[in-house]
């Protein structure tokens, strides 16, 4: 598309009514053209009051809902560039039901609001990369089947796993993991009665996470987490920091 | 027809929340309270107008507003008000959820979209909301038919441009400039300025 077609999306793109491919080379058009940069703020200030057009009175009992989720909520510091998105930075003792909401909005936080929150296009490509694995591991923790178990891990982090049987996955979340010694890495294990597959490594940075673990559950009971040389391991070298039946 | 006609209303609400987002971002449940009061009514009125379930549009008003709270400290007032963001990402949480409900068979749904006239009928007793629905009720008229319906069926029932195209049997590209001038038109109508 050329630069006079895209220009003619503002419209499109404030409704939210492009596919997303058009949206993202949309968005990277406005970074390089500023009268639809201005175009869409005022378009967007249009719709917005499309919106208030439509106003309602809100049943009192929502506000009760809303204000005692909040109190839950942990709010996310000002987006710096290059700071790591996609992932979940949880207070503990909430619902999964309230990380996967918290997760969704992390996934559908693009259009007007990466506009909003304009930064540079790679960062928005790797959000756009982690999308799919983050819908999948929403669906994971928000599964009517979704099984919980919690286990403590060392220097007082908590490990949570939830395992859905029906999409044959299953979530690792964590909180207050301490940071790997250098040169070491978190992996995941399925236990298959005894026998550890694989299942992924937790990104070194992040002591608050949540990761969609890698591999179907099958017949797996259970599973591990241990201490490995960066880059992981085919099979564990070290004890286990946590080993954890799935509730069923 | 297309005169400029000062609203009021949350216009002037704007300064007041945009400050109120800032307490929020730090934590300020008061505040996020007031903001609350200021935002829930539009919110949950446009949520419903795209999605039409109401046990649906109460679950994504909650998720707008708690995405209000964790996000506050990421609002950029330079990038536009702070109704226009919240109501920005209601309307993108309700398309997304509108779009994944959605299955090839709601063609039927779709072709009753056309008859529907959005949801005025559900109203608040605010003052400024009634004037500002007005307003808008006066500007909407004042579109060619093809842009009414083209800004109407993308913004209040979250369908992409190419569903409009599809359904009111027009070419892509026309769907896209009837959707820009259309919401051109409204603007100069209503007087926006950002």
């Amino acid at each position: 598309m050329n630069a006079a077609d895209l220009h003619t999306l503002t419209g499109a793109y404030v409704l939210h009514a492009l596919a997303p491919d058009e949206r993202a080379e949309f968005e990277r058009h406005l970074l390089i053209c500023p009268a639809c940069a201005q175009e869409v703020r005022e378009l967007a200030a249009t719709v917005g009051k499309l919106g208030l057009a439509v106003a309602v009175t809100p049943p009192p009992a929502l506000k009760q809902h809303v204000l005692r989720r909040i109190s839950a909520e942990r709010q996310e510091p000002p987006r710096v560039p290059g700071a790591r998105r996609g992932g979940a930075r949880r207070g503990r003792g909430l619902s999964r039901f309230v990380l996967a909401a918290c997760l969704a909005a992390t996934v559908s936080f693009g259009g007007v609001a990466a506009w909003q929150h304009q930064e540079a296009r790679e960062a928005r490509e790797d959000a756009r990369a982690s999308q799919r694995q983050a819908e999948e591991l929403a669906s994971v923790l928000a599964a009517p089947d979704a099984r919980v178990s919690g286990t403590k891990l060392p220097e007082g982090a908590r490990g949570t796993v939830v395992v859905s049987q029906s999409r044959n996955k299953a979530a690792f979340l964590t909180s207050g993991l301490p940071k790997p010694p250098p040169g070491k890495v978190y992996q995941l294990w399925f236990d298959d009665g005894g026998k550890m597959r694989p299942a992924g490594l937790m990104d070194p940075a992040v002591t608050d996470n949540a990761v969609l673990m890698d591999g179907p559950v099958d017949g797996a009971a259970g599973m591990g987490l241990t201490l490995e040389p960066a880059g992981g391991s085919p099979e564990p070298t070290t004890d286990p920091l946590a080993l954890m039946r799935f509730s069923t | 027809m297309n005169q400029a006609v000062h609203i009021g209303g949350p216009a002037s609400a704007g300064p007041d929340l945009q400050q109120l987002l800032g307490l929020v971002a730090r934590g300020d449940h008061e505040a996020f309270s007031r903001v609350y009061d200021a935002v829930c009514g539009p919110v949950l009125g446009l949520v419903r107008a795209v999605l039409r379930d109401p046990a649906q549009s109460e679950e994504v008003t909650q998720e707008v507003l708690i995405e209000v709270w964790r996000t506050a400290a990421r609002f950029q007032p330079s990038r536009g008000s702070a109704m226009t963001w919240i109501l920005t990402l209601a309307h993108r949480r309700a398309v997304d959820r509108v779009r994944s409900a959605q299955a090839a068979t709601d063609r039927e749904r779709r072709a009753a979209l056309l008859d529907q006239t959005p949801a005025y009928d559900e109203v608040t007793e605010q003052v400024e909301a009634r004037l500002e629905r007005e307003q808008v009720r006066r500007c909407l008229r004042g579109l060619t038919e093809l842009q009414r319906q083209s800004v109407t069926l993308a913004y209040y029932r979250g369908l992409a441009y190419r569903e409009v195209a599809e359904l009111l049997a027009v070419p892509l590209g026309t769907v896209k400039t009837r959707l820009r001038d259309g919401l051109i038109r409204l603007r100069d109508c209503l007087g926006v300025s950002a």
